[in-house]
């Protein structure tokens, strides 16, 4: 009882979704695994690029291989950005009160992903362009990337902080800017499971990529052969694989238990078996022979690519049970509004405010009630307000009534030491006289 | 007990998406929503979608949608001027595919996360309006996003295929058909959006129909369409001329060249922004009236119309003496030149966009929202028992005198914070407003603004109307009063967080519910 009174219960948009909810859900789960594989490329890319390149201070072929990895971030990237635009419009259709909310909670990080991002990129831009010319200079163009890898790894955060704020009505009372939000359960080994797939699909990515056939390796590297490639492809993809299976068992142990089922477990579990495969084959890929280095690959991208479903299946499946009961309160509460909001608009309780007419200032009394709606708040009778005294006005239109209106109306600037005041076309004929006769009577 | 029943969609049984009739209901007839509200209490939250929407524009008219058919048509160019035995000619070539890479650079950072900041920024400031939005326009947007996909892979392929197609003449000339389509399918991106911009201030429509047919239809689209395309072929040309100055040495021929090329470009498009503008001028003002009563008639859009008016005159001028010299005396241009008629250029833009947005007032979704995000037909209700009971972010329910400033906080958070600042500092800030009318320094009078208030509308009418009660009227004016006291300013809910309404949390309406299902059994079982 004492919790819910923090709970929010807000009201939510008057229009019907686009297209049937299961569909926004299949576009959303879908759209989003293919953003975030290119987002594992982007962020893993960049984390084996600055790993290799350190690495290639003491042996060239290292550094090569930084090189040609790096090629492919600034790439991946660019997918990775356009491919978000549809999973944020679903999510934003299908949540708009949960996800909204959560990004105003946490406004001030959620608008520097903007800026951030774009440093990063530029940053990977310039470490890809500068490879030859900062040669003498390893440490800055080390330096480049790393800057860049940061704001790679801290960007998750602020995304997962987000989609897992929006889950926890409850919490919103209790959060205050993004760190706090942070630190709600579950956010950080989510964020580590997330960091072991972006290893891992850049690893996969790396033995497909010196795979194909037509990849000068021989020219590129003085001393690799595809063979070690594939080895250390297979290397990086089994350390994040291995991440993502423990870090996925503490995001399992460690999920509220609000959003839990037997169904979620059964899929999450099921998303794990997946993963165990793709290690289990990598691994045997990793110790086989050079001729049968690939016989397993395409088992592993299976692997992954049926995890990332399963594992998004289950985060939706999450999303929906720990929502549930709150979208019915929040249906309820805003049928309950509308049906107010109805009432009050059949039966409504006073017109426009009034005119208030003074009915003892006879024949003026109606002008006067027109001055003091639309003009008493910058004119008073015999003193400068916002605008010039009655009095004024009477004396230069004194013979000039339709002069008057017209200025009324449309009013140019002629006074430089005031404002310009606004023009009243909405004023009716039979107003405009009224007021302008009110207006006149007024005298010194 | 009465099971509640519950249909599986088969598609989702895996997802274990379950429907029931009243999450059906919630999805039908939803109504009215409130956020929390992220602020800004000196930049001022409108400023922040500007910068990030104007550049998101600068860049993308500058050097996407007007620069790559530039691009294409200089490409062309080194292939046509090559001597008989070469592709093209290289070295120019070479000085192309430069100019190319700093636009690559720029649209795939810059330009791509303001586009995406765009996004991010109207969710946090106006979140009603674009969750609106949204729901209407999620299949054009979707559309627009497959556009979208497209050109980014066409221009990755693009650029980076360039080097490599050099090899022979038919690779290149592949290569820069390619770079025609790629022109196309930027211009159709543009296309797509400025329908529903246009949509958007199409207020009659919005109530009825909500399909982008009406974005297309909308009398402002083809103006608007006509004006862009050639003005961002001709910012396109400055910017490229721009360019060229940085890129290549005095006096060099290529250099001279490329600015005669430049002038030439600019040459033949401006004719075309200029009818385009004049176009637009002429019919926007008359397409806007005949729909709604709103800024269009106040002194405030005159004056931008007037500035507007200006920019287009000055930066077709700048731009023509430009040309023409670049094409006559091309060795003669350095960047100071080019860099006025730029800057002209990009102002004009930008004025052209706070024009349009202008339009929109008092709206923010023409006679639906307004540009408080509070839904015009609610406002009877508001009117009747003030709004402060309906929002669902606000400690105070009941005004009294001593929590009279209190809840005139949270009355200017939820009805004037979207275009006003509290901090008498602040971009636009409600002191300022309030000073520039009564004075500046001079203490307040509070009669005369809860005079002013209930009627600012019809004099100002880019302004909404006030959709509070009597007492939330005292309280707002207080509060106001207060802070030109106090200098005090309003902090958004990234750094307070949120108090939840206590006629509005979750057991209350958890109990309302309950009683309703009730008393619906009842009535089943009496029938």
């Amino acid at each position: 009882m004492l919790l819910q009174v923090n709970i929010p219960i807000p009201k939510d948009i008057p229009l019907p979704l686009p297209l049937p909810e299961w569909l926004l859900v299949i576009l959303l789960v879908i759209s989003f695994l293919l953003h975030i594989i290119f987002i594992n490329l982007m962020v893993g890319g960049s984390l084996v690029t600055l790993w290799a390149q350190i690495k290639g201070l003491k042996n060239k072929d290292y550094d090569t291989f930084a090189h040609e990895v790096a090629k492919t971030i600034t790439v991946n990237k660019s997918i990775a950005v356009v491919l978000g635009v549809a999973p944020l419009l679903s999510i934003n259709t299908l949540y708009t009160i949960y996800f909204y909310s959560a990004n105003a909670l946490t406004g001030f990080a959620w608008i520097m992903i903007i800026p951030l991002v774009t440093i990063a990129f530029l940053l990977t831009y310039l470490h890809k362009y500068t490879w030859d010319s900062l040669e003498k200079n390893k440490q800055l163009h080390i330096g480049i990337i790393a800057s860049a890898v940061a704001i790679f790894l801290f960007i998750p955060l602020i995304f997962l902080t987000n989609v897992n704020l929006m889950m926890f009505p409850e919490k919103w009372a209790e959060v205050q800017g993004f760190l706090s939000a942070l630190m709600l359960p579950n956010v950080l080994p989510r964020y580590f499971e997330f960091i072991g797939a972006c290893i891992a699909v850049t690893g996969i990515f790396i033995v497909w990529y010196n795979s194909r056939k037509n990849y000068p390796v021989e020219q590129i590297y003085s001393s690799f052969t595809r063979y070690e490639l594939k080895k250390i492809g297979y290397s990086i993809g089994i350390l994040g694989l291995s991440l993502q299976i423990l870090f996925g068992l503490i995001v399992l142990f460690t999920l509220p238990s609000k959003g839990i089922s037997y169904s979620v477990i059964a899929v999450m579990g099921g998303a794990g078996s997946f993963l165990a495969l793709a290690l289990w084959f990598s691994y045997q890929s990793l110790i086989s022979e050079a001729d049968k280095i690939d016989t397993h690959l395409k088992k592993i991208i299976f692997s992954v690519l049926a995890f990332m479903v399963f594992y998004g299946g289950s985060r939706q499946m999450y999303r929906h049970n720990s929502l549930y009961k709150h979208q019915e309160l929040v249906a309820f509460h805003t049928a309950e509004f509308q049906k107010l909001s109805k009432e009050a608009r059949e039966n409504p309780t006073e017109e426009k405010p009034e005119l208030q007419v003074d009915e003892s200032l006879g024949e003026y009394a109606k002008g006067a009630a027109i001055f003091n709606q639309y003009c008493a708040a910058c004119h008073k009778p015999k003193e400068k307000l916002v605008g010039p005294p009655v009095t004024e006005m009477s004396s230069i239109y004194a013979n000039n009534v339709d002069g008057l209106k017209n200025w009324i109306k449309a009013p140019g600037k002629k006074r430089p030491d005031y404002p310009q005041m606004p023009g009243f076309p909405q004023l009716s004929e039979e107003e405009l006289n009224e007021l302008s006769k009110y207006i006149l009577s007024v005298k010194n | 007990m009465k099971q509640e029943r519950k249909t599986k969609f088969p598609a989702l049984f895996f997802l274990g998406v379950e429907v029931s009739p009243l999450r059906y209901l919630y999805f039908k007839n939803l109504k009215v929503m409130d956020f929390p509200m992220f602020h800004l209490d000196w930049l001022n939250d409108r400023v922040l979608i500007a910068i990030i929407a104007i550049l998101h524009v600068f860049i993308n008219h500058s050097l996407a949608v007007g620069f790559i058919p530039y691009i294409v048509w200089l490409e062309q160019k080194g292939v046509k001027n090559a001597s008989k035995d070469q592709v093209t000619d290289l070295e120019w070539d070479n000085f192309i595919y430069q100019k190319m890479k700093v636009a690559f650079i720029i649209t795939t950072t810059i330009g791509a996360m303001s586009g995406v900041g765009i996004w991010f920024s109207a969710a946090l400031i106006s979140p009603a309006s674009i969750g609106s939005l949204i729901r209407v326009f999620y299949l054009a947007w979707f559309i627009e996003w497959i556009v979208f996909v497209t050109e980014v892979i066409l221009i990755l392929i693009y650029f980076l295929t360039w080097k490599n197609s050099n090899v022979s003449l038919k690779s290149k000339l592949k290569h820069i058909k390619f770079g025609w389509y790629l022109s196309i399918f930027s211009w159709i991106t543009m296309a797509i959006i400025v329908a529903i911009l246009g949509f958007m201030m199409d207020p009659g429509n919005w109530n009825n129909q909500h399909s982008l047919i009406n974005g297309v239809t909308n009398p402002i689209y083809l103006p608007q369409l006509l004006f862009r395309t050639p003005t961002a072929m001709l910012v396109a040309g400055v910017v490229g001329m721009l360019l060229t100055t940085l890129f290549t040495s005095k006096d060099s021929e290529m250099r001279n060249k490329a600015i005669k090329y430049a002038g030439q470009w600019i040459l033949g498009w401006l004719p075309l922004s200029i009818l385009g503008a004049i176009y637009y001028w002429n019919v926007m003002p008359e397409a806007m009236k005949a729909n709604m009563a709103t800024a269009v008639g106040s002194i405030e859009f005159a004056q931008y119309y007037d500035l507007l008016k200006y920019f287009i005159v000055g930066a077709a001028f700048l731009s023509v003496i430009l040309a023409l010299f670049a094409w006559i005396k091309p060795q003669q241009i350095r960047f100071a030149h080019v860099v006025i008629p730029c800057l002209f250029v990009f102002g004009f833009l930008g004025i052209f966009e706070r024009v349009r947005e202008f339009i929109r007032k008092p709206y923010v979704i023409g006679n639906y929202m307004y540009s408080n995000l509070l839904r015009k037909e609610d406002y009877p209700l508001y009117k009747k028992d003030g709004i402060l009971p309906y929002m669902t972010y606000t400690s105070v329910t009941e005004i009294t005198e001593e929590n009279k400033i209190l809840a005139g906080r949270d009355i200017f958070m939820n009805t004037c914070s979207r275009c006003h600042t509290a901090n008498p500092n602040g971009v636009n800030s409600i002191v300022y407003v309030f000073e520039r009318m009564y004075g500046f320094g001079k203490p307040l009078d509070e009669n005369s603004m809860k005079a002013y208030i209930p009627n600012m509308h019809n004099g100002r009418t880019y302004m909404p109307p006030f959709p509070g009660n009597k007492k939330e009227l005292d309280a707002l004016v207080a509060y106001i009063k207060n802070i030109q006291q106090t200098g005090e300013s309003l902090e958004g809910v990234q750094t307070t967080g949120i108090k939840v309404n206590p006629k509005n949390n979750a057991s209350l309406i958890a109990e309302k519910m309950e009683k309703a299902k009730k008393e619906q059994e009842k009535q089943l079982t009496q029938k």
